[in-house]
């Protein structure tokens, strides 16, 4: 907050002015592709090709949408992303909750349990956060193979699981360190044990955190592609692989507003997870520094 | 039988040794105190009793049965902490009855309980309140409530008052001490504050370093210390030493007290206090240990009190405390502080004719900080 107090001089105005306009300016920049990828997914084809790209809609249209979602070509077949859409919501959800669950229990265990080497596995984990993605490609194809999951959706949720625990852990784990110990001692006196108090004690606290977390796996899981196009078949394909194949199957003359109604289809949720609760995503990255 | 036994309990951190060779024991209804400063041990002895640390090796048993290696849970005790620990997302009401519903204990039995407790505390009208809304007087109320719930075998506090401000603190010692008059209970409470220690205790145990120095009754520990350490702790203004040196005539000793630019004090020790372990010591430095109540203002009126030994230091500070009156006054190698009454007329920078009690004084000796007579 500005609780400077200063006089209210011109050569302030001005640079309040300039500031504002900057800033204003910025926004835009970073609001345009969206602008533009709305406004051509609602116009029809014969005003997209002219090159207008900023114009408005003459006659606005829902019909690429309809098609996006229900009659566009990916590849082979030709059935919209709608059917991937529900794909990606089949393995995000359940992906989300799990990796979610185990990094509460993760952190709580980390924090309010302490074993020896406990530091040691909290800083293996976090490892887990700085591995890229394309290091464990192979291994865990073969591991899936192994265990019977090539190419189904339990397959690609259980990848999504193991890789996000790292990052779960690592939110829960820096939110229950604030939190002070004696409430741990207090019930154990109580007589609650390990799940008790996890459920009756902590969980009740860790709203801002819980939504943090799902805020941040929903989007990394939905956005994936490189695990989806690597370890699905065609039928469990999540909706960014289908969008790549919508976009790339080239049959005849490109269909931009179907493209970009799909690609709008396919960011939907995670921008509405955001407006929805982008606020307490924020609380909760700073919840830990100020005292409840 | 004793509520609460520890035997030779030791406790390592790595290398580090917390505890070492701890023993103490309690009857039934008994308020023990643990008293001593920052890093003495007392703190990890309380968790140790709670089980909620394991001790390296000893014994614990709560009423005749072992519980050393039993969960916190198992043990049946209670405990308040030091930052009250209320659970967050409960009412007052939650809060209390918690350690019941943990114990399975009916409904019907868990409401009774809580309003017997929030009658004995006065916090019926706080009940459905979130921890978040009640000041820290009523957090601690709380947390006590929530100890008393349950009829456990001990009662634990620690450091309970500390985050309190100095007059609720002095207003709830009060308030634990008529609880524990009234309900008998059987209480280990830690504490730095010495005040504290001396008004509440049946028993204090003075630790330092993760020792017992001394335990006994607020009394002895006051009156009788076992060393220095427990002399200074208890007390304040703390007890006064001064540096002389052990004499012997006629089989009467006697101690020589060197005020640098005064006269050689000579202090008789009375004869019904000495002590074998006093012989080997004459000739040599030793420490008296005087505390500020020993010293009496010479009036006329108390001239007949035979036992004490007049004095005429000269006074540096006088410090009014409403009252009583603290004087810094000159003797021996430094300085020393008495406690007089209201009325005293001293003025810094003159002489006042003071009385001090032998009797009531203790021996030191200078080299091993042991008691010697």
């Amino acid at each position: 907050m500005d609780n400077v107090i200063r006089r209210r001089t011109i050569g302030a105005r001005v640079a309040r002015f300039s500031l504002y306009a900057v800033l204003i300016l910025a926004a835009l920049f970073y609001l345009m592709p969206l602008v533009v990828m709305l406004i051509t997914s609602v116009k029809p084809l014969e005003e997209i090709t002219p090159g207008t790209l900023l114009s408005l809609p003459r006659e606005p249209t829902l019909a690429p949408w309809v098609k996006a979602w229900g009659e566009a070509c990916t590849g082979m077949r030709c059935e919209g992303v709608g059917g991937y859409f529900y794909n990606s919501i089949a393995i995000v959800v359940p992906a989300v909750l799990i990796s979610t669950a185990i990094g509460a229990l993760n952190g709580y265990a980390l924090t309010k349990w302490r074993f020896k080497g406990s530091e040691l596995v909290f800083a293996l984990m976090l490892f887990g956060c700085f591995i890229p993605f394309q290091v464990v490609l192979l291994p865990m194809a073969q591991t899936l193979g192994w265990l019977g999951l090539s190419s189904s959706r339990a397959g690609l949720i259980l990848v999504h699981v193991v890789f996000g625990i790292a990052f779960t852990t690592l939110f829960f784990r820096n939110f229950y360190v604030a939190v002070p110990t004696e409430l741990i001692s207090a019930a154990k006196l109580d007589g609650a044990g390990f799940f008790r108090i996890f459920w009756r004690i902590l969980l009740p606290v860790s709203a801002p955190i819980v939504v943090v977390s799902v805020i941040w796996q929903f989007t990394q899981i939905w956005n994936d592609f490189l695990f989806g196009v690597a370890f699905s078949a065609h039928d469990t394909q999540p909706v960014t692989v289908a969008l790549n194949n919508l976009v790339n199957t080239s049959t005849g003359a490109k269909e931009y507003n179907v493209d970009m109604a799909a690609a709008m289809i396919a960011a939907l949720p995670t921008l509405v997870v955001y407006v929805l609760a982008g606020k307490y995503f924020v609380r909760g990255l700073t919840a830990g520094s100020v005292k409840g | 039988m004793a509520a609460l036994e520890i035997r030779n309990v030791c406790k390592d951190f790595g290398s580090e040794q917390v505890l070492k060779d701890v023993s103490l024991a309690i009857d039934s209804g008994e308020f023990l105190i643990l008293v001593g400063p920052s890093g003495c041990g007392k703190s990890t002895l309380m968790n140790a009793i709670a089980g909620l640390e394991p001790v390296t090796s000893g014994e614990i048993r709560i009423a005749g049965e072992e519980v050393t290696w039993q969960t916190p849970a198992e043990r049946d005790i209670a405990m308040v902490f030091q930052s009250y620990a209320l659970y967050p997302s409960m009412t007052v009401r939650q809060n209390i009855s918690f350690g019941l519903e943990m114990r399975k204990v009916p409904k019907a039995e868990r409401e009774a309980a809580v309003e017997r407790v929030a009658d004995l505390l006065q916090i019926s009208h706080l009940l459905d309140r979130k921890p978040s809304q009640l000041s820290g007087g009523q957090r601690q109320r709380v947390a006590m409530g929530r100890a008393l719930a349950r009829e456990p075998k001990v009662y634990l506090f620690d450091e309970p008052l500390s985050n309190l401000d100095a007059k609720l603190r002095v207003d709830m010692r009060t308030e634990i001490k008529k609880l524990h008059q009234r309900l008998g209970t059987t209480i280990v409470y830690v504490t730095h504050d010495q005040i504290e220690a001396m008004t509440l205790a049946d028993c204090i145990a003075v630790m330092r370093d993760g020792r017992i120095l001394q335990l006994g009754s607020p009394d002895e520990v006051y009156n009788d210390p076992v060393d220095i350490f427990v002399a200074g702790f208890m007390g304040s203004p703390s007890m006064n030493f001064i540096a002389a040196t052990l004499e012997s005539e006629a089989g009467k000793y006697r101690l020589r007290v060197d005020t640098p630019g005064e006269e050689t004090l000579q202090l008789p020790w009375p004869n019904a206090r000495q002590t074998p372990a006093m012989a080997e010591r004459v000739g040599k430095p030793v420490i008296l240990g005087l505390r500020p109540e020993h010293f009496t203002e010479d009036d006329a009126r108390l001239s007949d009190y035979d036992e004490g030994v007049l004095l005429t230091p000269r006074i540096t500070v006088v410090e009014p405390t409403g009252a009583d009156i603290l004087l810094q006054l000159r003797l021996g190698e430094g300085e020393a502080t008495a406690r007089v009454g209201p009325k005293c007329r001293a003025t810094a920078g003159e002489r006042l004719a003071l009385r001090i009690d032998m009797a009531r004084a203790v021996l030191f000796d200078s080299e091993t900080e042991k008691r010697l007579a």
